[in-house]
């Protein structure tokens, strides 16, 4: 498998060559945030067009057609509409917090991002408590959420914050028991190396049954954590016009949309790490000539196809199904799938105790 | 109830009688209120629905004519005329403590009229604002420009409300109140809101998420329909009926044209009879497709109500080879239709009877079915019979609280006495009962289309009407069903090309007039359900 660890330590020794070790890490540091803010913004791009085009069809449709072929060129158009918007003050907001919400919300969503394992060797940070710090970063989401609904004073705008508050500290912890359900059947925290425990067969296949669960239990966690419907309760449009975020204008609303979008795939993205092997081919023990078929295949392209096919998933469970209400929600997460979800782990515990799996 | 006047009498001495289309009973405002109430609670009359209140001025008086409905004896309807003694100050007694359906109603009279009704609690104007100058339908009001200028401000008083008490001795007092209190967290749905359907606005007092109170806000698109009336031919009044709801079109000015053809004695031939009632059953299968539609969008479902809009196109597309227009359609003319079947009609319908079956089962699955659906809607907006009852909710409402109340049953007009349909009645009392009737209703409709479309008899489609229609002296109450409930029309006339007063009593006026009870204790997300459930139209509100 090409491991772009080459390319890496190639530029770096490159940069050495002509300049101090200071200075080489400052312009790495460079060259990776322009990467991460480009990628970033060309996924959401991406994913825009993907779920108007997906949702679309659904609804026997045709989705944008106008804009470029297909309606390609529709999303930067929108995007550069998006960036001429005034930002407009409102009275009676508080003015700072105001505007700081939407930058933590994007913040956090970026430092997510950078912690995705694109392929191999082809990552930024790696670390020993990776998924850990993934789950810490996520969420600091939920604060910029809170400052966006408390600071706009407006009706609307602190119920929806208030749903988001009570709903992302509840599904939480059900994500995080998912991920710590595979944790404890890898054995480490470091992204890296739950990619590479995945070589023999991904972890959805090893963990048999308890995995299996854990992926059900996360993909639904994850769609309430990325304010998806059915859990959409905090923007919840029929109700609250759009929740926390209904006074922002301009690019301070794109950054929420930007940043509801990648939270999207970074979910995806997570899910696929955790339970479809991340950047890793698929490959089945014993068939030696399917995995080298396989491992022709670019890590980054297998990545990204998960990621995608589970972020088809969570839109399309968004457009099929209606909103659950605040009180069915919490009651869902608290009585059924955090219960669920500690009995799931312990049941994970004893097979890897006793070594009941692949 | 043939002895229905020698009963009243009994009763009440000073009362009068007027024969007509229904009897007409002239009662003193002293006695109005026993009377009224030996009425509603008396179970050998039992007239336990206020059909209608028709607020008037007759220039040397005004009074209210309250249409009663007695549903355990036949549906037989009663009219009861009571005038103000004090035309300088009129005042009539308040019925909504013995009809709910009334604290509506008598708003409305009051905003138009300025009939003040003692002991009502809650004396707001309804539609205009509350510092409106004169009262719009009376007579002698200044429509000028300079009596009412265009406010530049917002209303500062809109929480003020005020009520007149009688005490013991019969003095009369007026006693403020507020709307809500200071520690009430008003949240404002609407006017400008996704999920009114149009411009209706609720003031919600909420505590955390649930609803404690929802104070109706009318008005936003009232155009003085029934003021406008006066001043037009009755040919010419025809149009506003589609434009009030706009998804009973042609229901609503079928009623109206029965009305007037009732007054002139107009005999309208069967086939013009029979196409009324196929375009009446089209309308409702595509009001309940688009309401389907809205209530899976309300809940977030947004694929469902593009489901239930590609079938609607297709009835749409019915109307639009056959009237010319897809909404506001102008069909019904006095004596008959506009114009003769397109002549794909026939092969159309039956097509969208044909798909109709399996497209509901698909509905079903991707709606119905679903579990958050079903939890979102049982058990949400309690309304009991006697409510619905008492707040005289008809149509698929008032059916999903297991009243049956259709009026295609009741008061058998049109087409319907000659064709097998089952009434829809569900006994949930909630808003899937109230959805359910709907989904059920469709079946129906196709069920009554296919009786009828081999059956269209050849012959005229327009009845011979004079060229200049006037009515003569008299008032007229017809009522059809709509897609929403039971739509009446009152025509009084003094022998004139206009008439004299027209009154439009519209299904969706009393479906909000039950926001506040079936909303109170649920959650800001039930406020959504419910009224999606309810249905309402707003235009045909504010009229």
């Amino acid at each position: 498998m090409f491991d772009f660890a080459k390319w890496t330590s190639f530029i770096n020794d490159l940069l050495l060559g002509f300049l101090p070790e200071w200075a080489t890490v400052l312009v790495e540091c460079v060259i990776i945030g322009v990467l991460v803010l480009l990628a970033y913004a060309l996924l959401a791009i991406f994913y825009i067009l993907y779920e108007r085009k997906l949702c679309a069809w659904f609804q026997c449709r045709l989705g944008p057609m106008r804009v470029g072929r297909w309606g390609l060129l529709q999303v930067f158009a929108d995007m550069f509409k998006i960036l001429l918007k005034e930002l407009i003050a409102l009275k009676g907001t508080d003015r700072f917090l105001f505007k700081l919400a939407p930058y933590i919300i994007i913040t956090s969503s970026v430092i997510m991002f950078a912690c995705l394992p694109w392929g191999n060797g082809l990552q930024i940070i790696d670390f020993n408590i990776g998924i850990f710090f993934v789950l810490a970063v996520s969420s600091v989401g939920v604060l910029g959420i809170l400052l966006a609904g408390w600071s706009s004073n407006n009706k609307y705008t602190l119920i929806g914050a208030m749903r988001s508050g009570a709903q992302m500290v509840s599904y939480e912890l059900s994500l995080g028991l998912a991920i710590i359900t595979i944790v404890l059947f890898a054995g480490t925290m470091n992204i890296n190396e739950l990619v590479a425990e995945q070589t023999s067969a991904w972890f959805i296949f090893r963990g048999h049954i308890p995995a299996i669960i854990a992926f059900l239990i996360y993909v639904v966690a994850a769609t309430a954590e990325t304010n998806r419907g059915p859990f959409d309760l905090p923007e919840a449009e029929h109700e609250l016009t759009a929740g926390y975020h209904t006074e922002y204008s301009g690019i301070h609303f794109g950054f929420f949309y930007l940043a509801e979008y990648l939270n999207l795939f970074i979910v995806s993205g997570i899910a696929s790490l955790m339970f479809l092997g991340g950047w890793m081919p698929l490959h089945i023990p014993g068939w030696e000539g399917f995995n080298n078929v396989m491992n022709y295949i670019p890590g980054i392209v297998w990545f990204l196809g998960k990621a995608f096919f589970i972020s088809y998933i969570i839109i399309w469970f968004k457009w099929t199904f209606p909103r659950v209400r605040i009180d069915q929600m919490l009651a869902f997460e608290w009585k059924y799938l955090m219960p669920l979800s500690l009995v799931n782990l312990v049941v994970m515990a004893v097979c890897v105790a006793l070594d009941w799996h692949f | 109830m043939s002895d229905i006047k020698e009963r009243i009498s009994k009763i009440c001495p000073s009362a009068a009688f007027e024969d007509g289309e229904n009897l007409l009973i002239n009662v003193p405002e002293a006695d109005w209120y026993s009377l009224a109430k030996q009425l509603k609670e008396d179970p050998s009359f039992n007239f336990d629905v206020l059909t209608a209140l028709v607020g008037m001025d007759w220039k040397d008086s005004v009074g209210v004519i309250y249409y009663l409905t007695s549903t355990s004896h036949d549906w037989d309807v009663i009219a009861v005329k009571v005038i103000a003694p004090d035309l300088k100050n009129p005042m009539i007694h308040s019925v909504s403590d013995l009809w709910k359906v009334a604290i509506f109603q008598e708003r409305e009279a009051y905003d138009f009229f300025g009939i003040k009704f003692i002991n009502h609690p809650d004396m707001r104007r309804f539609f205009l604002r509350n510092d409106w100058k004169g009262h719009p339908l009376r007579k002698d009001y200044d429509a000028s420009q300079e009596a009412n200028p265009i406010p530049t401000e917002d209303e500062k008083n809109e929480d003020d409300t005020c009520s007149y008490i009688e005490d013991e001795k019969g003095n009369i007092k007026r006693v403020p109140g507020k709307v809500f209190t200071e520690e009430d967290y008003v949240v404002n749905i609407g006017p400008q809101h996704p999920s009114t359907h149009g411009v209706m606005r609720f003031r919600a007092a909420v505590d955390g998420e649930y609803v404690k109170k929802v104070d109706v806000v009318s008005g936003y698109i009232h155009r003085g329909i029934e003021k406008l009336c006066e001043g037009m031919t009755y040919p010419q009044i025809l149009h506003f009926t589609d434009r009030m709801d706009y998804m009973s079109a042609h229901q609503n000015r079928h009623c109206l044209c029965m009305c007037i053809e009732k007054a002139l004695g107009i005999e309208v031939p069967a086939r013009a009879v029979v196409i009324r009632t196929m375009m009446d059953e089209l309308m409702r299968i595509s009001s309940h497709l688009l309401s389907f539609g809205c209530t899976a969008m309300d809940l977030g479902a947004t694929t469902a109500f593009f489901y239930g809009f590609r079938e609607r196109e297709q009835v749409l597309d019915i109307f639009e080879k056959t009237c010319g227009a897809r909404m506001s359609m102008n069909y019904n003319v006095i004596g008959g239709v506009i114009a003769d079947l397109h002549k794909d009609f026939v092969k159309d319908v039956k097509e969208l009877i044909a798909i109709m079956p399996e497209r509901l089962k698909e509905y079903h699955k991707v709606f119905t079915g679903n579990i958050i659906a079903q939890n979102r809607l049982k058990e949400v907006g309690y309304l009991s019979k006697e409510d619905a009852v008492n707040y005289a909710i008809t149509g698929p409402s008032g059916r999903g609280s297991d009243w049956s109340c259709d009026c295609r049953k009741k008061h058998p007009y049109a087409a319907y006495p000659d064709v097998k349909f089952e009434e829809v009645l569900e006994k949930g009392c909630d808003s899937f009962a109230r959805y359910m009737v709907r989904m059920r209703e469709i079946e129906e409709s196709c069920k009554i289309l296919e009786q009828l479309v081999d059956n269209i008899p050849e012959g005229d489609i327009r009845a011979q009407v004079p060229k200049i229609i006037k009515l003569p002296a008299g008032r007229w109450y017809q009522q059809v069903e709509a897609s929403r409930g039971t739509f009446g029309v009152y025509i009084e006339s003094i022998g004139d090309k206009t008439p004299y007063r027209v009154h439009f009593q519209s299904p969706c006026f009393n479906l909000v007039g039950v926001m506040d009870l079936c909303c109170s204790g649920y959650m800001i997300a039930d406020l959504i359900t419910i009224g999606a459930a309810l249905d309402f139209v707003i235009p045909d509100i504010d009229r």
